[in-house]
């Protein structure tokens, strides 16, 4: 039997900040845990596809045309595009600007509904269905997965900005703030392998 | 302890209290006693399964029945029980080792349970209503797909996945950022116990492994429900392709449930030798070896599907390169051992029992990393052999033994020695006796995954062994349970640290209150708790009005802010309720995925919904 | 082992078990010694030349059984196609079609759940599957290979010694799977030419009235749809062959034991003696039953 161990105070914690950004926030690293795992799974994703490609003799298929470029090329220009201003509301966020801040987010959200309403063209025009072959069913996987990225993570700039309009603003959401741009990022980075994949493999030959 | 802190941290009373907690050591605790009970079910089933085998031409069970019951045990066990359990080990101890008062996102330990108490009720529930998955732990299409699996038994057993796993991505994240961000002062990298550093890499492989089957059993849904061709050969799908996704999971996993173990492990050797476990960096080296070469050897599970043979040279050498780091391992465990003062207490003996089982697992595992050796193991009773070696001797008694060993911690007595010591015997030597006997089984020829065999293969007798010996272990279970039961209730009294060990949970009462520390531990050590008698260095600050944790940076530790800790919350059980609703309803129409969607959506901006004054400038300005 | 393949891989197993049990042995000796000794703690330099050792001695251990790995493997590879016979089996839920081509007229016939091979000569199987993923286990004569849908892929055994050893399906593939058993017969090159040459002729025609009943009953009844019984109106392919199959040493992938009363009982309740099996019960009189045993009995 015993008691817990006399203890001695060495130092007192009370001064410290109660909030900081950037890796030094913990929830930096909860995002880094979960955007880890979705990439993980775009990869898996990828291979699978490119499995499939590397056993079929033809991608795409004997009468399957390979997608069109036109909505998806538009796509990847406003995904890029949308990087500035995601970029900027990030250095507003880490500047602690509220009103910058405000207006960043909001002006995100609406991008985002744009390169929705883009994404959904691209879906669409994306041929053939899912269901006639294995080549239809890989790309299909990867638009959809894409897709539904942009649209949670349209969800969370949406409440976002209500949120930030309506509240005041503290430290902790900067981070929240930074956090979502960061995601926004990797949507935007995980779009090129994909686009690559689902629009100029068919096109290897 | 002030009044204040513990009622900061204290949970409000009665159900809601129950429903709504955020505190990790209720959530691991039920998750723990969850995890327990699933493995009584799959070991009664098991036993059921030994029955029928016992003779030749028993008639207890048709084929569907026996079908389904090596279904039920193989994914009860390894998706109910072997992880979750040691997700719940992490989510329990992680934080009382690094002297912190909760995890890094408490709301998230929270979810992670209810999702997986989903995943227990979508396999259990329908066994109930009599549609039991009955293709195995692994369901290879095109057996499992639309055209050979009508019903939904297949999409219960792909569904039960997807719950258990983003149950256990979520306690990853959780238990990975808590160990990275939320070390105490002092606790550099080096200074890391083992156990943090097999938590880590355990939940980090969780994190790469886990997305493959996931995809996979969607892929799979998908085929059944909407028509997709993934597997389908006449459309260019491809068969193998799940089995590659499913392995590329499939082995790590394994490993995922191994790699506590071997932190189980060298937590109480260090204790019961008195020593700091010898050979350190070679340990953290060999778990981050296990880690990263676990990933490069999921073809060793299909030798026998007609790959090139120089690939298959190629997963060989992969696969038996691992036995450097197990068994260098197993090395600084003996020699541990050597140079200490070894005391066998309860712990300690399921320590030795762990090493005299587990390398007979893994010398077996190197002999079917031999292909050509493998064509003639793989799928025979050898493998069964092999892997419940591995899976009870590697993973259950080091987690039988982590029992026992903080047990007083969780409870405040201590644990009845005769008894244990009884149900030590029974299991450890039940569980020898049923299943030394499969390897020979498998050498002469008896394949797994059989309902029954004739009197004329000669597989009889030591079928019957098997069940004796199976019935020994699993009475010796049930010995374990009644004396942990018992020891509640008449146990004597623990105190803080009646093993004299060396690590901070042991710094605080047993069992911990609420906020588990009144202030924050400072760490100079490996074994902080054994200088001597110097008393343990602390520092104060964090509030106590207040939920607050202290985060410090990565590697060195120092302190860099408080961060606010949220209270008891309702929206963890109602996501994970809105999420279930959504799984559930995917399996009999893709729209799920879209109405489904709805309140998962709505339960997460509740659930994020920060609680601040609201904006006193601009055009949604609150009005006075 | 009773051929080239299964006798490289026995090789092998024996090295393995050999190494391993070395080092099972050195593990438990390392530790009984370090628990008797009783407190007297071993000195840390002692122990960091310990580890360096044990880390040889592992590396030394694994490139031993690394290289038998990889000669038996190529040993299993090398080619020893010297006028190979090549075989096609089939895999079905849960039985083995099993086809040979006849010297004589060039033509392939079918046969079913028996797998006869000339003793002293390489044959080359060609495996694939009719429906899910099945794996042909012979143990005696070697190792594993799947039938995977949309995949072909063969599996060469030599046989030395002649004999009837089983076979079993060892990929789960269903409700039977226990039940997907073969028989494997090895014989001298003689008489493997003469069966040959036996089962690729037509069926016996009925010699007695109650087999001419009974051929009625199958060639004319519902067993028709399913069967195929070469010389007869019988040209189903949903089931095994029936031409011979009085011929063989068992019912039913290895169910039973041939002989009329087991043929008459699986004609009679094929789901009672093995549930789920893809064969109906097709509702007979006792006559006809009888009668179609009788006949079948004939089929040798
Ligand atoms: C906790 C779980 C666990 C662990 C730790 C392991 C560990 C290992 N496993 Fe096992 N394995 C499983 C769980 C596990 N396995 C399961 C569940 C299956 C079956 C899945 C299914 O089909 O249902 C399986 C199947 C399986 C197969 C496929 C068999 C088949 O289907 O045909 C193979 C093949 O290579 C394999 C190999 C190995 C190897 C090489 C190790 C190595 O990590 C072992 C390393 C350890 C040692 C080697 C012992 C200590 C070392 C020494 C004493 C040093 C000296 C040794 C030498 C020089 C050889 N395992
Ligand atoms: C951790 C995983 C785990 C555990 C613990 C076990 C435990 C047991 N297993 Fe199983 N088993 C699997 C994982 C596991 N198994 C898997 C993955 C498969 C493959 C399925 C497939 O093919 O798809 C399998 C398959 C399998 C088969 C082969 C079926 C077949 O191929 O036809 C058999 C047959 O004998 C068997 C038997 C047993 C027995 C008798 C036990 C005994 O229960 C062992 C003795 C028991 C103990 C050592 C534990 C003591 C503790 C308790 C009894 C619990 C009570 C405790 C509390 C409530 C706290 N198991
Ligand atoms: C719907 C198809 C179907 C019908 C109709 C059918 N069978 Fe079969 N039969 C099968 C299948 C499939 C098998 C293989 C079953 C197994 O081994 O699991 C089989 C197996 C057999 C066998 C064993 C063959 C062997 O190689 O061991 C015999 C004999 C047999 N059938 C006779 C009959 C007779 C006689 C009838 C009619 C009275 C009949 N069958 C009707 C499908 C059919
Ligand atoms: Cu065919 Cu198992
Ligand atoms: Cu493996």
């Amino acid at each position: 039997m015993s008691a817990p161990p006399a203890t001695q105070i060495v130092g007192d914690l009370s001064g410290l900040p109660d909030s900081d950004s950037g890796p030094r926030h913990l929830v930096w690293w909860g995002n880094l845990g979960f955007m880890l795992i979705e990439g993980t799974g775009f990869a898996l994703a990828i291979a699978a596809a490119l499995f499939l490609w590397s056993r079929a003799p033809a991608w795409p298929p004997p009468g399957d045309a390979p997608p069109a470029l036109l909505w998806s090329g538009l796509l990847t220009l406003g995904l890029f595009a949308s990087g500035l201003p995601n970029g900027w509301v990030k250095r507003r966020a880490l500047a602690k600007d509220a009103a910058g801040v405000r207006r960043g987010v909001l002006a995100m959200t609406v991008i985002g509904l744009a390169l929705l309403a883009v994404r959904g063209f691209e879906i669409a025009a994306l041929t053939p269905r899912w269901d006639k072959d294995a080549y239809g069913s890989a790309i299909w996987m990867l638009m959809l997965l894409h897709t539904s990225h942009i649209l949670t993570d349209w969800g969370d700039t949406a409440v976002q900005a209500a949120w930030l309009y309506t509240h005041s603003i503290g430290d902790d959401q900067f981070a929240d703030v930074e956090d979502n741009c960061n995601y926004w990022s990797f949507v935007i980075w995980a779009w090129v392998p994909l686009y690559a994949v689902v629009y100029w493999l068919p096109r290897l030959g | 302890m002030t009044e204040r802190l513990a009622a900061s941290w204290a949970d409000p009373p009665g159900l809601k209290g129950f429903l709504f907690t955020v505190d990790h050591k209720r959530i691991a605790g039920r998750y723990i006693v969850t995890a327990m009970a699933m493995m009584a079910l799959a070991g009664l089933l098991a036993l059921d399964m030994r029955w029928q085998l016992s003779l030749p031409g028993m008639r207890r069970m048709g084929p569907q029945l026996f079908n389904e019951s090596f279904a039920l045990h193989g994914s009860t066990m390894l998706f109910l029980v072997s992880v979750p359990v040691m997700e719940a080990m992490a989510l329990w101890l992680v934080p009382l080792m690094l002297g912190q008062r909760n995890m890094a996102f408490p709301r998230l330990s929270a979810f992670s349970y209810w999702l997986y108490l989903g995943g227990v009720l979508m396999l259990w529930v329908p066994h109930a209503l009599g549609i039991t998955p009955d293709l195995g732990w692994f369901e290879y299409p095109p057996l499992s797909g639309p055209g050979y699996s009508p019903g939904h038994r297949a999409d219960i057993w792909a569904q039960m996945i997807t719950f258990t796993e983003v149950a256990a991505l979520a306690a990853s994240v959780n238990v990975s950022v808590t160990i990275l961000k939320l070390r105490p002062p002092g606790m550099t990298l080096p200074r890391m116990p083992l156990f943090l550093w097999a938590m880590l890499v355990a939940s980090l492989m969780t994190i790469f492994a886990l997305p493959a089957v996931m995809l996979a059993t969607s892929m799979l849904i998908a085929d059944r429900l909407v028509g997709t061709q993934f597997f389908a050969p006449a459309a260019g799908g491809d068969v193998l392709l799940f089995q590659h996704m499913f392995w590329f999971f499939g082995h790590p996993e394994v490993y995922i449930i191994f790699v506590p173990a071997v932190g189980f492990v060298s937590t109480i050797v260090e204790t019961f030798c008195r020593r700091p476990v010898f050979g350190y960096p070679a340990m953290v080296l060999s778990i981050l070896a296990i880690g990263t070469l676990a990933f490069g050897l999921w073809v060793h599970h299909m030798f026998a599907v007609g790959l090139p043979r120089l690939g298959n040279d190629f997963y060989t050498a992969a696969s038996m390169t691992i036995a450097l780091p197990a068994g260098l391992q197993i090395f600084c465990w003996i020699a541990t051992i050597a140079g200490g003062r070894v005391r066998l207490a309860l712990p300690m003996l399921w320590v030795l029992a762990f090493i005299v089982t587990f390398v007979i697992g893994g010398l077996t595992g190197v002999m079917t990393a031999a292909a050509p050796l493998d064509l003639q193991l793989t799928d025979t009773y050898f493998v069964v052999a092999h892997f419940h070696y591995v899976l009870v001797g590697g993973a259950i008694f080091p987690l039988l033994g982590a029992f026992t060993y903080w047990y007083p911690k969780a409870t405040g007595r201590m644990l009845g020695e005769r008894l244990g010591r009884l149900a030590f015997a029974a299991i450890v030597g039940g569980f020898n006796l049923g299943f030394f006997p499969m390897h020979i089984l498998g050498l002469w020829g008896m394949p797994r995954r059989v309902y029954t065999y004739g009197p004329e293969m000669g597989w009889g007798p030591l079928n019957l062994l098997a069940t004796f010996g199976s019935t020994v272990a699993v009475g010796g279970g049930l010995l374990f349970v009644a004396n942990a039961l018992w020891s509640l209730w008449r146990g004597l009294p623990a105190g803080a640290n009646p093993w004299g060990a060396a690590t901070l949970e042991w710094a605080t009462a047993s069992p911990p209150p609420a906020p588990s520390f009144a202030m924050v531990p400072v760490v100079d050590s490996l074994t902080p708790l054994w200088p001597g008698d110097a008393p343990l260095r602390v520092m104060t600050g964090l509030r106590d009005d207040r939920r607050e944790l202290l985060v410090t940076s990565v590697v060195e530790a120092l302190p860099l802010y408080r961060q606010k800790s949220p209270g008891p919350s309702a929206w963890p059980l109602v996501a994970a309720l809105a999420v279930s609703v959504l799984f559930l309803g995917s399996i009999f129409t893709p729209w799920a995925l879209i109405w489904g969607a709805v309140p998962v959506a709505v339960a997460l901006t509740f659930w994020f919904w920060p609680h601040r004054p609201r904006a006193r400038h601009g055009p949604l300005a609150a009005r006075r | 082992p009773a051929g080239d393949q299964a006798a490289s891989v026995f090789r092998l197993f024996g090295l393995m078990l050999l190494v391993c049990g070395l080092f099972y042995g050195a593990v438990l000796t390392l530790l009984g010694w370090s628990l008797a000794r009783g407190g007297r703690a071993v000195a840390e330099p002692w122990l960091r030349r310990g580890l360096w050792s044990w880390g040889g001695l592992i590396i030394a251990g694994l490139l031993v059984l690394l290289t038998g790995s990889v000669l038996v493997e190529r040993d299993l590879a090398g080619a020893r196609a010297r006028e190979t016979l090549v075989v096609k089996v089939t895999g079905h839920q849960w039985w083995w079609r099993i086809a040979y081509r006849d010297p004589a007229s060039g033509r392939w016939f079918e046969t079913a759940n028996e797998l006869h091979l000339p003793a002293g000569r390489t044959s080359r199987l060609d495996l694939g599957t009719a429906d899910v993923i099945h794996s042909l286990w012979i143990p005696t004569l070697s190792g594993k290979m799947d039938l995977i849908p949309g995949r072909a892929n063969a599996l060469d055994v030599t046989p030395r010694v002649p004999g009837i050893y089983r076979g079993q399906c060892a990929e789960f593939c269903g409700a039977q799977h226990a039940h997907m058993g073969l028989a494997v017969v090895v014989e001298p090159p003689a008489r493997f030419a003469a069966w040959l040459a036996a089962q690729a002729a037509p069926a016996q025609a009925p010699a007695d009235p109650v087999a001419r009943r009974g051929a009625q009953v199958v060639t004319q009844g519902a067993c028709a749809a399913c069967h195929l019984v070469r010389g007869t109106a019988a040209t189903g392919r949903a089931g095994p062959d029936l031409t011979h199959v009085a011929s063989r040493q068992s019912l039913a992938a290895g169910l039973l034991p041939m002989g009329r009363g087991a043929l008459q009982g699986w004609i009679g309740q094929p789901q009672a003696l093995k549930p789920g099996t893809m064969m109906p019960a097709v509702p007979l009189d006792a006559a006809d039953l009888n009668a179609a045993a009788h006949y079948l009995e004939t089929l040798r």
